[in-house]
């Protein structure tokens, strides 16, 4: 079967810098890949470029089998495409419920669906409770789940998260962590950009680890972590003892 | 969750009828004509406030140059009378659609603006507007255009010896102004519209076609200023470009709401039931003919609510039930 979702030879710069070099990924179905590496690595940019914030200096994205380079991130959603925020963008003056409301509109026009859809959400990621608050008034460990909640109702093929795990307490991470399987098993592919290895490692099927813009080794979580070359470039010394 | 939702909305609607009800029957106990005319015009500034704020409360796309849609209704609707004939009926809905075409038209560039830059964008074309009504001949120029009254009218939409149609006239705009609004609350345009004002952002990566739901809200807001417009020509009989498209009418479709409570479904109403009478009436007791006086008057209590209540008047009312409520 082919990949979910495919880059081949993207490449981005911003004036003179090269945040993407000819990085060619794969994702396939229900999978749930990690994107990985150091600050600078370009990690955000390729993960923006998938969600369709701005388009590639080169190369192409194909989403699904079809090639998605130039669409629109409004676009992408509707074929499937889900996203979360790193420095999360609640609607804030709109309750939980509401917030939800906007993603499962995608789907159902007809406002009772929708409403109906974004409570299933909302179970599912347990924020049921919270429903009726307004996204200004949740911790930030509810509003990470929030951002999930909201792009889940969007029914997408694929997930995309940006360090959704980070910055939480370990209890907190554990049930993120929790989460992002319950979405896998929904059947939804979950690639997901993180910092925090002693929580994404296990968690994912595959690792792609980038570097200074290139893909530097991809493969199982527990053969990258003892690759010489992440742990140079990256890991450090106290991983490669631990592996 | 759900039922409290919909008790909500059906009571949102039960208190509007309720209230639509007693103001029409105020005519049965306000005779003074004064007094007729602050009411017609505090309904009409709250039918142009609440239009106005589907673009800028909802929608978040701060508009100062909403006079220019006023001014069009007005125009279009006696300029059709006058050189063609036109009942201003037709005239009033033919303002709206120009309206409504115009600001898709302007929001094609200038919706690519942000924040403050989109403001200014909407008080230059404003005042463009403005000049182009002043130097057009045709239009009457500074001029303006008096319209022949020959005696009371339905088809013409004009009286000379009652000023209730008008007053009616202007109680059901505003009904329909805040119906309107009601309804596009509980809509996926609604959504889309709180959405894109919280974060277009993150609105886009949800499917909300921010640049769509933008132009959605400019041309429903439009038209119903120029519906505004259109009536208030007909009520004056008189219209010039200063008289009509001025930027004080910018200022006041935007107070009531700011002062209400912008983005509330009730903001607007209250507002101008505040706002509005105060405003002539501190201009027939202090302010005389002079301009300043009322301005001080609302300048100060614009600052004071700021201040004390950010969230306008309405969040007296909802602080107290604003934990259970939906928002």
């Amino acid at each position: 079967m082919t990949a979910l979702l495919e880059t081949r030879g993207v490449w981005q710069r911003f004036g003179g810098l090269i945040a993407n070099s000819d990085v060619s990924i794969s994702v396939g179905r229900g999978e749930i890949v990690g994107l990985i590496g150091p600050n600078g690595a370009g990690k955000s940019t390729l993960f923006n470029l998938i969600a369709g914030v701005l388009p590639p200096t080169q190369g192409s994205i194909l989403f699904d089998g079809e090639d998605v380079t130039r669409m629109p991130a409004a676009e992408r959603c509707q074929r499937g495409i889900g996203r979360t925020f790193q420095v999360v963008k609640s609607f804030e003056t709109m309750t939980v419920i509401d917030n939800v409301i906007v993603g499962a509109l995608v789907r159902n026009t007809v406002m009772r669906e929708a409403r109906r859809k974004a409570h299933e959400v909302l179970e599912f990621t347990g924020l049921a409770a919270r429903a009726d608050v307004l996204a200004s008034d949740l911790v930030p460990a509810e509003k990470r789940r929030l951002e999930v909640a909201r792009a889940l109702a969007t029914e997408p093929k694929l997930l995309l998260l940006d360090e959704v795990l980070t910055g939480l307490t370990p209890t907190e991470a554990q049930t993120g962590v929790a989460l992002v399987r319950k979405v896998r098993d929904a059947g939804i592919t979950v690639l997901m950009v993180e910092h925090v290895m002693e929580i994404v490692m296990p968690l994912v099927d595959r690792a792609i680890v980038l570097d200074l813009g290139k893909v530097l080794v991809e493969g199982k979580p527990a053969d990258v972590v003892r690759d010489p070359k992440v742990i140079s470039a990256y890991l450090g010394d106290r991983h490669a003892v631990g592996a | 969750m759900d039922k409290n939702f919909a008790t909500r909305r059906r009571r949102d609607l039960i208190i509007a009828a309720g209230l639509a009800g007693i103001a029409a029957l105020a005519p049965l106990f306000v005779k003074d004509v004064y007094v007729q005319n602050i009411l017609i015009l505090t309904l009409m500034y709250a039918a142009l406030s609440q239009s106005w704020n589907i673009l800028s409360g909802y929608c978040g796309q701060i508009s100062l140059g909403h006079a220019l849609y006023f001014g069009i209704g007005a125009y279009t609707t006696e300029l059709l009378f006058t050189k063609f004939g036109v009942l201003p009926w037709f005239g009033m809905l033919g303002g709206g659609v120009i309206a409504a075409l115009i600001a898709m038209g302007l929001g094609y560039p200038f919706f690519r603006l942000r924040g403050h830059y989109f403001v200014i964008a909407t008080i230059v074309i404003a005042e463009i507007g403005l000049l182009l009504f002043q130097n057009w001949e045709w239009a009457g120029a500074a001029m303006g255009i008096t319209i022949p009254i020959r005696g009371d009218s339905w088809l013409k939409f004009q009286f000379l010896r009652t000023k209730l149609p008008y007053f009616y006239f202007a109680l059901g705009l505003c009904c329909l102004a805040w119906f309107v609004t009601w309804w596009l609350e509980d809509s996926k345009w609604g959504f889309w519209w709180r959405a894109v004002k919280d974060n277009p952002e993150a609105a886009e990566s949800l499917g909300v076609v921010v640049f769509n739901s933008k132009m959605g809200a400019a041309a429903v807001s439009a038209f119903l200023v120029a519906i505004g417009g259109a009536f208030y020509a007909q009520f004056l009989a008189y219209i010039d470009p200063e008289s009509v498209m001025g930027f004080q009418f910018s200022l006041l479709m935007a107070l009531p709401a700011v002062l209400g409570g912008i983005g509330t479904l009730w903001g607007p109403v209250l507002g101008a039931a505040i706002l509005i009478p105060m405003t002539e009436l501190t201009r027939s007791y202090i302010g005389g003919s002079g301009r300043g006086v009322d301005l001080i008057v609302y300048g100060t209590l614009i600052v004071l609510i700021s201040l004390a209540l950010p969230q306008g008047l309405v969040s007296l009312f909802s602080r107290s039930k604003a934990k259970g409520a939906t928002r």
